[in-house]
Formats: structure tokens, sequence, C-alpha cells
């Protein structure tokens, strides 16, 4: 529970929400994600720290890098969250159900 | 019952499929007149539509505002390409975060289907990287809302 609580912590940050939607695309270095993010590379390094510790993504040695890419544990963090956008989703169509069913009311209140 | 089917297709499309229970003209004059595009597109629970600009023909603009009351919120623009009534829409958006987002091709079909429609709504991105923004940033927004149901819950 201590490893999913961090996660969730840890997911609670734009900055690293934004990390984790870069490494989809795949492997990147501090450098590589301090460009876009227009941060220092010590700022990148310490959200990359939380982001480590709470098991959602891993480092390899690459001599003087240590290039990150996203755990597994992260993947099915992501399909949650893809979930959560088909939920998104659902909630305006099921609002679109409620909406069409007026407007079929008033049509036939109109007609009678 | 989830009615709604997302998924992606090939390289750079996402698909999404839903069923109506109404005619296609209905289901269609629902994706056009901004009054009732105000109803339903409001995204997040609590979230609302302020500013729906909808010019329904070609070359026409599209701009809709989301808030969320608290001084939060972002936009969508775009333009219409194509639009035949009561069964396709062809346009093109970009969500500002605020900075703009690679351009998403759209095709809408509302096909009849028994006494109800099948929406099909074909999304072409430019590329395999900026389908996975897109799909990320979506989620970013499903993010921010179980967030925010997560602080009324600890709240009450």
């Amino acid at each position: 529970m201590q490893t999913l609580d961090a996660a969730f912590s840890a997911l609670a940050d734009p900055t690293r929400r934004a990390i984790l939607a870069r490494l989809t695309q795949g492997e990147a270095t501090v450098l590589d994600l301090a460009k876009p993010f227009d941060m220092t590379q010590p700022a990148i390094s310490r959200h990359l720290k939380v982001l480590e510790t709470a098991g959602l993504i891993t480092r390899r040695i690459e001599g003087t890098k240590r290039p990150c890419s996203l755990a597994p544990s992260a993947i099915s963090e992501i399909d949650r969250w893809l979930d959560m956008l088909r939920q998104a989703l659902e909630r305006n169509y099921d609002r679109l159900d409620t909406v069409l069913a007026e407007m079929k009311e008033n049509e036939e209140g109109t007609k009678t | 019952m989830s009615k709604l089917i997302l998924k992606t297709e090939g390289d750079t499309h996402v698909v999404v499929t839903r069923r109506f229970a109404a005619s296609p003209e209905a289901v269609y004059r629902a994706h056009t007149e901004p009054a009732i595009v105000q109803k339903w597109m409001t995204g997040p629970d609590g979230w609302s539509m302020p500013v729906c600009v909808n010019e329904t023909r070609p070359g026409g603009k599209i701009r809709f505002e989301w808030s969320d009351g608290k001084g939060g919120g972002f936009y969508l623009t775009g333009e219409y390409i194509a639009l035949e009534p009561h069964s396709r829409i062809v346009h093109v958006e970009r969500m500002h975060l605020p900075d703009p987002t690679p351009d998403n091709h759209i095709e809408t079909r509302f096909e009849k289907d028994g006494e109800g429609t099948l929406m099909t709504v074909r999304m072409t991105l430019p590329d395999a990287a900026t389908r996975s923004a897109m799909l990320a940033t979506g989620m970013e927004h499903g993010m921010e809302a179980s967030y925010a149901r997560m602080e009324e819950m600890l709240a009450a």
C-alpha cells in the first residue's frame, strides 16, 4: 500500500504528470526533459527522484548519463488514465443522452 | 452499461464510437447548435462551457471555452472543413493549455442505427508522438477531475 500512496502523491504534481506523458514517447535524459519544461536540471532531477521512489520510472546508467523510462507500474497507471479519459467522454455523452431525450419531448409537445 | 468505445487505429488515429437513442438529425443538431452544445460538452463534473462559438459552415470558426468556476480553465479553437446535415462533420481543432497542441483532424459521422444513431468520431493526429501526447493530455484532465473529487471527499 505504501508504494500505491507514493505513486498517488507523485502523480498529484502537474510537472511530474507531464514528465510521465513525455516518457510514454520513449526513454529520455534529464537534459531532454529540462528543455521542453523550461526548468533547471536540478529541479527536474528532484521530480525524477520522487517518480523513481514511487516506482513510476526506472533509470539505467549509460556512461555519465542516467536515462529514465516508464516503469511497468506507471504503464498500468496510464491505463487507468485512459479509463478516466473514457469516463470523462462518457460523462459528456451521458449528458447528451439527457439533452436528446428533452429535445424529443419538446418536439412531441409541440406536435400535440 | 458502457456504450462508448475508444480505440487507437494505426499510428495516428483515435476512433470513438457511441450509440444514441435519437435520430441522426437530433444528434447532429446537438453537435452544431451552440445552446445545445453548452448543455452537455462540459467536461469534468462541476465544469461549464461559458463561451461557445460555432460557425457551422466550411471555413467557419470554432471556439469553446471551459471554466471550473474558480478561475481555472482552458479553451479549444478550430475551423470547419465540411458539413453534411445530418450525417457528417469534418473539422480541425487544437487545445490551448495555453500553448496550442498540434492540429487534430476530426471526422464525425452520424448513421441511422435502428431507432437510434451510431456516431463514429475518427481523429487523425500528425504523428504517433502527438497522439500519445494528446491521450496523455486527456488523461491529465481526467486526473484533474479525479483529484478534484478526491479533494471534495477529503474536505467532507
